[in-house]
């Protein structure tokens, strides 16, 4: 088969910019950029309980409000079918590497693997 | 007597009168006494019977699923609403849980001052921990049949809610009922438990706040232009209502597993010892509410 280069509608290229990128392209390039993300809407209140519990063990966030991302809503939606939650946010990320939702978060804390992972990530001294 | 004698000496000529009035005075206060305390004795024993009878109507009201409660020992001050059925057979249930709870916690007595092995040991602690597991899984049910029904601790008797966080118990009030039971506890055992109080402190301290923060948010939302004609965004305030969901059901999980973490930090031995004394503890909360409610009251 033949195609014309002056008529693409026969076959596809995906174009990686910025402009098409995947979100979750972007989640992980966040997630990286920081010792401890948190994806959040800034009207979600368990956002704001696991804002406190990092807040309350002295641990910084790096806190992204999707509500105020123009691709927000894509991001939501790629963390959603990541986690396979309901809920799309709070999702939380420690040195690059996906923590999960304030459940996980929680267990993690209780079992008492949160700390060394803050730790190792140069969130938490001491 | 001394001085009764001297009186009586002094007043030789009219002994009579005052005499016989101090007689009767002295009668007089002896039989008030009398019926003072058997009106008293009489209000201890009907007091008794009272309490007899509460504790009957509350196992009745339990077996029948009365999801209107138990009058008794509860003030529902503006109750509305029909029956949600899943609600009414939750109540069964948590009966039935309550029951199962007494016995559980008889045989791990008796377990316990007999020598039983570690393997039947473990079958105690294990159906112990599911037990809980059980109720954890009910009240996620009862929270999507009726959400407020459960945070409003209707189910659990009045000194529990008194103590009540989030729908449940709070689990570092849990460990520091428990810590001083698990005696002796190793260095590694003691740092262990004193860190799963300080994170599940720390979790329940972000729960808190963020259930306060939704609070807030609702409040907010419903006091939007309060004075105007325009109403205001019922869709809002409903999805906050939704949210109060997540929040019990994560307080929940986190009870689920503090215990389960508590569990694994400690022997056998302890962790039955440790399930005997929740239970135990539990129990003389509901027994307390018993006895608050048949307690004697003066009449206004």
């Amino acid at each position: 088969m033949q195609y014309h280069q002056a008529e693409p509608w026969g076959y596809y290229v995906p174009m990686r910019t910025s402009m098409v990128s995947d979100p979750l392209e972007k989640v992980a390039r966040l997630a990286s950029e920081s010792a401890v993300v948190v994806f959040s809407i800034s009207s979600c209140c368990m956002c704001h309980a696991v804002k406190r519990l990092f807040c309350g063990m002295g641990v910084n966030p790096t806190v992204y409000e999707l509500d105020h991302d123009p691709r927000g809503k894509e991001i939501e939606k790629a963390l959603m079918r990541l986690l396979g939650n309901s809920t799309s946010v709070p999702v939380v990320f420690i040195g690059g590497k996906l923590i999960g939702a304030m459940e996980r978060v929680m267990a993690s804390h209780i079992s008492g693997t949160l700390v060394p992972l803050l730790k190792e990530a140069g969130a938490l001294w001491l | 007597m001394l001085g009764w004698t001297t009186r009586s000496n002094q007043e030789e000529h009219k002994p009579g009168d005052k005499l016989q009035r101090r007689l009767a005075q002295n009668r007089e206060a002896a039989r008030k006494s009398r019926l003072r305390k058997k009106a008293y004795v009489q209000q201890l024993e009907s007091s008794r019977l009272k309490l007899a009878q509460l504790e009957q109507e509350l196992e009745k009201a339990r077996h029948q699923g009365a999801y209107l409660g138990n009058a008794s020992n509860s003030s529902r001050v503006g109750f509305s609403g029909t029956v949600n059925p899943e609600i009414a057979a939750f109540e069964m249930e948590y009966g039935h849980w309550v029951e199962e709870q007494h016995k559980q916690i008889s045989e791990l007595r008796k377990a316990l001052q007999a020598h039983i092995t570690d393997i039947e040991l473990r079958i105690l602690v294990e159906n112990g921990l599911n037990h809980y597991n059980n109720l954890f899984r009910m009240k996620a049910d009862a929270a999507k049949a009726d959400v407020f029904y459960l945070i409003s601790g209707k189910w659990r008797t009045s000194v529990e809610r008194f103590f009540q966080w989030i729908g449940g118990f709070r689990p570092s009030e849990l460990l520091n009922v428990l810590m001083s039971q698990l005696e002796p506890l190793t260095d590694q055992q003691h740092t262990n438990v004193c860190n799963l109080r300080q994170s599940s402190q720390q979790a329940e301290d972000a729960l808190t706040q963020g259930i306060d923060k939704l609070q807030q948010t609702l409040s907010q939302s419903i006091a939007a232009d309060v004075m105007g004609v325009g109403g205001y965004g019922q869709i809002d305030a409903m999805e906050n209502l939704e949210a109060l969901e997540g929040f019990v059901n994560q307080a929940d999980h986190l009870r689920q597993q503090t215990l389960q973490h508590l569990s694994q930090i400690l022997t056998m031995r302890q962790a039955a010892r440790g399930l005997l004394a929740l239970g135990e503890y539990f129990h003389r909360l509901r027994a307390l509410s018993s006895l608050w409610a048949a307690r004697p009251r003066e009449p206004t």
